[in-house]
C-alpha cells in the first residue's frame, strides 16, 4: 500500500540573475515497510528531495510546486504546518553523526525535550521510554549512558543516537539522508542492518538517500535514480542495477569499481576518450624513464609513531601507537594499495614515507638509501623531488590564492631553479594536457574547477618533479563514482607509461582492487596480511581481512 | 617632594633615605623583594605609602569596572542574539551601525559627548566625581546613594560601550554560524520549537566562546577605565595613575603596573575554570569515547 506519495515537487532556488531548480517535477511513492534508495552523484538534488518532504529547505531555496501526501495526511496543504509532522510523523537522519548532536547538552536531555514537544509524558515516562529506545538501537548500558554528552560516544555509536531521536517519537516515515558515508565499513554495515531491523518491526517507510551503489544493492528494495533535479528512473533494486533503461543509469552502474573481479579499466559510458595516449608523449619525452629493474624502490621495516599525548610528560600510559611494528616493501612499478579503516595509521605511513612525520622507529629505505636517517637537506631534497603524493581532499590541497600554473611551476623551480620560463611554460602544458586538462585552466585558480579537476591539477602537481613514486592518499574518497572513475583511469594510464610506483591507500576495497597489485591490511597500526590483490580478495588468511570483504557492500549482491 | 628652599644636604639625604644613591641593580632587587611583599614604597607627590593609596582607589575603579563589565556583557548578548536571529530588519540595522560607532569611535570623545549632551545641556545627570560616598569600613561604595548611583552610570555606560559592541558582533557572527550547524537542522528536523532552538540549543553554544573574550576583556576595562576616570574625574586608580605619570611617580606607576598585571592572571584562570565547568568536551577529556 502506498503511504508516501510525493507529486510533481519542485524546489528552486532564486539567484540574482535566474532560478535555479535543486529539484524538478519529481515524482515518488513509498510504501510502509519498504526501502526506497535514492542515488544520484553530488549536486542530483538527491537531498533536496529528502528535505523538502518536510520543508527543511536552507534559504533562498523554496518548495515552489507539488504536493506530498502522508498516509491521507495532505502534509503540503499547509506548508506551515509542516512543522508538527516533523520528528513526529517523519524522522530524519544525517550523514555526520559528529555534527547532528548538539555537543553541550547530554545525550538524555536531546531525547527528553524531542519526546516532550510531541508526545504527553512526563519526564519520568519520557526518560524511561529514552532508555528503551537507546537499548533498541543497540546501545549497552543505556540507563548509564543517558547522561553521557556526544562527544563521550564513537562514531558508530553516535549515529545509533542520532537513529534513537529520529524514531522517539514513533514517526512513520524515516528519511536517511546519507546515514553511514562518515562510517568505517564495519560500522556501516551494523548500521544499515540496524534501519532494516527497525524497517522491518516498526513498518516503517524508509527513503535512503545515498551515493553509495553497494549500499543501495544491499539494503533497498526500490531505487530511484536522480540527476541535476530530475528524477531520469525508478524501479526494483534488481532490475535498475542490472538493466537499467536509461544512459545515465548505465554510466553510473558501469563507473561503481566491482567488488568481485579486476577490470583494466572503468567504462565511460557518457564521454568517451582514447586520445589521451597521443597527450601523454608530451610529457613522455621529458621524463626520464628509468627501465624496470623488478626490485624494492621502498622498504619498510619496523616501523613504529606513536603520539604522545602530552609532550613534557613522556606518560607511556597516553601514548597512541599509532603505527606498530609495521614492515613491506613495494617493488618499482607496482601498485601497493594499504587498506585500513579510519584510525588504523594507513596515513600515518603516508606521511613518514614522504618525510612530514618522523618515525619514532624503525628505518624506511628508498632505493636502497635510508631516508628516515638522512639530515643534510640538500641530500632530502633528492628524495623528496623522487617521491610525491597526492591527497584526500582536492579544495584543501591547493593554495587557493595561487594560479593552477604557479601552483605547478612551484616544485618545478624549487628543484630546478635555473629553467627558463618558456620552458617551464610549456612543461606546465605539457603536465596539464596530461591529465586532461586544456592549457587555458593554466591561468584559473583552484576555485573556478570542480573537485575532479583539482584532484587532476593535483596529480599535474606531483608529476611536476617526475617522482618515481606517488602516494596517493585517498585521493578518490572525495568524490562521484563516475568522477572517480576517471580519475583512476587516468592513475592507471601514467602509472603504465611513466613507469611509476604507485602506494595506495584507501579504506575503500573494491577501489583497492581495481588499482593494485598487492594489498596491505592494516588495523590498530599492524599490519594483518600482505598478499597479491586478487589472492587477499579470494584466499583472504587474516579473520580482519575475511571480516572486512564479508562486511563491504557488494553491488554484486543484488545477482544472487 | 621637596620645595625650592631645601638646601643640598636635606636633598642629599632624602636621596640617602630613599635608596636613590644605590646602584641599579640593588634599587631594582630591592624593589623586587619588596614588591613581592606587597611593598612598593612611598608616593613621592603624595607622600603617603603606596599600598594605601591603592586600597584606597580600588573601590571606585571596581565598581566602575563591575558595572560596565554588567553592561556590556547583558546589553551586548541580548543585542548580538538579536541581531543573529533577526539578520535583516530596520532594528538589526540599526544596532549593527551603531556598534560600528562604538567600536570605531575613542572612548574619551564619547565621555565627553555624553558630558554634553545629559549633563550640560539635559542637565540631568552629573559630569564628574563618584557622589556621596559611604564608607563600609574596608571599601567606600556609592551604591547606597542616590547621587552616587547616578553618578556611575555615565561613566560605565561610556566605558562599557566599546566591549558591548565587541560583544555585540561576536554573539551575533557565532549565533549566525551555529544556527547553520547539522544539530539545530536536526533539531529542526525533530520539531523542536523554534524559541528552544533559538535561546537553549544555539545560544548555549554561542555564549562558549564570548566567555573566553569577556574574561579577557574585563581586564582590558580595568585598562581602559585609565581614559574614563580622567574624563570623568572618577577617583579611581586609573586616574591616580594619571595623575602619577603627570608627576613621574614611579612607586605609584609599578604598584599599579603590577595589580593590572595580577588581576589580568586571575581574570584567566578564572575563565579557564569557568570554560571548564560550561563545556563538557573539555570537562571529561581524560574520558574518551568509548562503546
Amino acid at each position: 500500500m502506498t503511504f508516501l506519495k510525493i507529486n510533481n515537487l519542485s524546489v528552486d532556488y532564486q539567484m540574482r540573475k535566474e532560478i535555479v531548480y535543486a529539484a524538478k517535477n519529481v515524482s515518488i511513492e513509498v510504501n510502509k515497510g519498504e526501502i526506497l534508495g535514492l542515488v544520484g552523484e553530488s549536486g542530483s538534488g538527491k537531498s533536496t528531495v529528502g528535505n523538502a518532504i518536510i520543508n527543511l529547505i536552507d534559504e533562498p531555496g523554496k518548495v515552489s510546486s507539488g504536493s506530498v501526501i502522508l498516509g491521507d495526511l495532505n502534509i503540503y496543504e499547509n506548508p506551515e504546518s509542516i512543522v508538527k509532522y516533523r520528528g513526529n510523523k517523519i524522522g530524519l537522519i544525517f550523514q555526520d553523526p559528529q555534527t547532528s548532536l548538539n555537543p553541550i547538552l547530554t545525550v538524555g536531555e536531546q531525547l527528553i525535550e524531542t519526546i516532550q514537544t510531541h508526545l504527553k509524558l512526563s519526564k519520568e515516562q519520557a526518560k524511561n521510554k529514552s532508555i528503551n529506545l537507546l537499548r533498541e538501537v543497540g546501545i549497552k548500558d543505556a540507563e548509564a549512558r543517558f547522561d553521557n554528552y556526544p562527544h563521550q560516544f564513537s562514531g558508530g555509536m553516535r549515529q545509533r543516537v542520532v537513529i534513537s531521536l529520529a524514531l522517539c517519537c514513533e514517526p512513520e516515515l524515516l528519511i536517511a539522508d546519507e546515514p553511514t558515508t562518515a562510517l568505517d565499513v564495519s560500522i556501516q554495515s551494523q548500521i544499515l542492518e540496524l534501519i532494516k531491523k527497525l524497517t522491518k518491526e516498526r513498518n516503517l517507510a524508509v527513503i535512503l538517500i545515498t551515493h553509495d551503489m553497494g549500499v543501495i544493492a544491499e539494503t533497498a528494495d526500490r531505487v530511484a535514480v536522480m540527476k541535476s533535479g530530475n528524477l531520469v528512473e525508478i524501479g526494483e533494486t534488481k532490475k535498475i542495477l542490472t538493466n537499467p533503461h536509461e544512459n545515465y543509469t548505465k554510466s553510473l552502474v558501469s563507473s561503481v569499481p566491482p567488488t568481485n573481479k579486476k577490470i583494466s579499466r572503468f567504462v565511460i559510458v557518457e564521454k568517451e576518450n582514447n586520445n589521451n595516449k597521443e597527450n601523454n608523449i608530451k610529457i613522455l619525452n621529458r621524463w626520464s624513464k628509468k627501465e624496470i629493474v623488478k626490485q624494492d624502490l621502498v622498504e619498510v621495516k619496523n616501523l613504529n609513531k606513536s603520539f604522545d599525548d602530552n609532550f613534557f610528560t613522556e606518560n607511556s600510559k597516553n601514548s597512541v601507537m599509532a603505527v606498530n611494528d609495521v614492515s613491506f616493501e613495494i617493488k618499482e612499478g607496482e601498485s601497493f594499495g594499504l587498506v585500513g579503516e579510519s584510525g588504523s595509521g594507513k596515513s600515518t605511513i603516508a606521511k613518514m614515507i614522504v618525510n612530514l612525520f618522523k618515525p619514532t622507529s624503525g628505518d624506511i629505505f628508498f632505493d636502497k638509501v635510508c631516508i628516515t636517517k638522512i639530515k643534510q637537506r640538500s641530500e632530502l631534497m633528492k628524495f623528496r623531488k623522487q617521491i610525491q603524493m597526492i591527497f584526500q581532499d582536492p579544495y584543501s590541497s591547493l593554495n587557493g590564492r595561487l594560479k593552477v600554473k604557479d601552483i605547478i611551476a612551484e616544485p618545478i623551480i624549487l628543484h630546478n631553479p635555473s629553467i627558463s620560463s618558456i620552458d617551464l611554460n610549456n612543461y606546465i602544458y605539457d603536465l596539464l594536457e596530461s591529465v586532461e586538462l586544456t592549457q587555458k585552466s593554466a591561468d584559473r585558480y583552484p576555485h573556478e574547477f570542480s573537485g575532479g579537476q583539482r584532484q587532476r591539477i593535483s596529480i599535474a602537481r606531483a608529476l611536476a618533479t617526475q617522482p618515481r613514486l606517488l602516494v596517493c592518499d585517498e585521493p578518490t574518497s572525495a568524490l562521484d563514482v563516475s568522477i572517480q572513475a576517471q580519475i583512476l583511469n587516468l592513475l592507471k594510464d601514467l602509472q603504465e607509461q611513466l613507469n611509476l610506483t604507485i602506494l595506495f591507500i584507501s579504506h575503500d576495497l573494491p577501489v583497492v582492487r581495481q588499482m593494485c597489485d598487492r594489498i596491505g591490511v592494516l588495523k590498530d597500526g599492524k599490519l594483518c596480511e600482505v598478499s597479491n590483490s586478487e589472492d587477499l580478495f579470494l584466499k583472504p588468511i587474516h579473520e580482519y581481512t575475511k571480516e572486512l570483504l564479508r562486511l563491504m557492500p557488494k553491488i554484486e549482491s543484488i545477482y544472487n | 617632594m621637596v620645595g625650592e628652599e631645601t638646601s643640598d644636604e636635606e636633598r642629599a639625604e632624602l636621596r640617602e633615605t630613599l635608596g636613590l644613591m644605590d646602584p641599579i641593580h640593588v634599587q631594582f632587587s630591592r624593589f623586587i623583594v619588596n614588591a613581592s611583599k606587597g611593598e612598593f614604597g612611598i608616593s613621592y607627590q603624595l607622600r603617603r605609602p603606596v599600598s594605601e593609596l591603592i586600597v584606597e582607589r580600588l573601590p571606585a575603579t571596581i565598581e566602575l569596572v563591575v558595572i560596565s563589565a554588567l553592561i556590556a556583557l547583558i546589553t551586548g548578548t541580548l543585542l548580538g542574539v538579536y541581531t543573529g536571529i533577526n539578520r535583516k530588519g530596520f532594528l538589526s540595522d540599526f544596532v549593527l551601525a551603531i556598534s560600528l560607532l562604538g567600536v570605531s569611535l575613542p572612548t574619551f570623545v564619547i565621555g565627553i559627548l555624553f558630558i554634553y549632551l545629559f549633563a550640560v545641556i539635559l542637565g540631568i545627570l552629573p559630569s564628574f566625581g563618584r557622589g556621596e560616598v559611604i564608607d563600609l569600613g574596608f571599601w567606600t561604595t556609592g551604591f547606597l546613594s542616590a547621587s552616587g548611583l547616578k553618578a556611575i552610570i555615565l561613566p560605565s555606560v561610556t566605558l562599557s560601550l566599546f566591549q558591548m559592541t565587541y560583544i555585540i558582533r561576536l554573539v551575533r557572527a557565532e549565533m549566525m554560524e551555529i544556527l547553520q550547524t547539522d544539530y539545530i537542522k536536526f533539531a529542526r528536523a525533530r520539531g523542536i520549537s523554534e524559541n528552544s532552538i533559538k535561546y537553549k540549543h544555539a545560544l548555549k553554544n554561542g555564549l562558549i566562546p564570548v566567555i573566553t573574550i569577556a574574561g579577557i576583556n574585563i581586564g582590558t576595562l580595568i585598562a581602559f577605565s585609565i581614559i574614563t576616570e580622567t574624563v570623568f574625574q572618577w577617583p579611581g586608580m586609573g586616574f591616580l595613575f594619571i595623575q602619577a605619570v603627570q608627576f613621574v611617580d614611579i612607586p605609584i606607576m609599578s604598584a599599579y603596573l603590577v595589580f593590572i598585571a595580577f588581576v589580568f592572571v586571575m581574570i584567566n584562570f578564572i575563565v579557564d575554570i569557568l570554560y571548564y565547568l560550561i563545556d563538557p568536551r573539555i570537562r571529561v577529556k581524560g574520558d574518551t569515547a568509548s562503546g
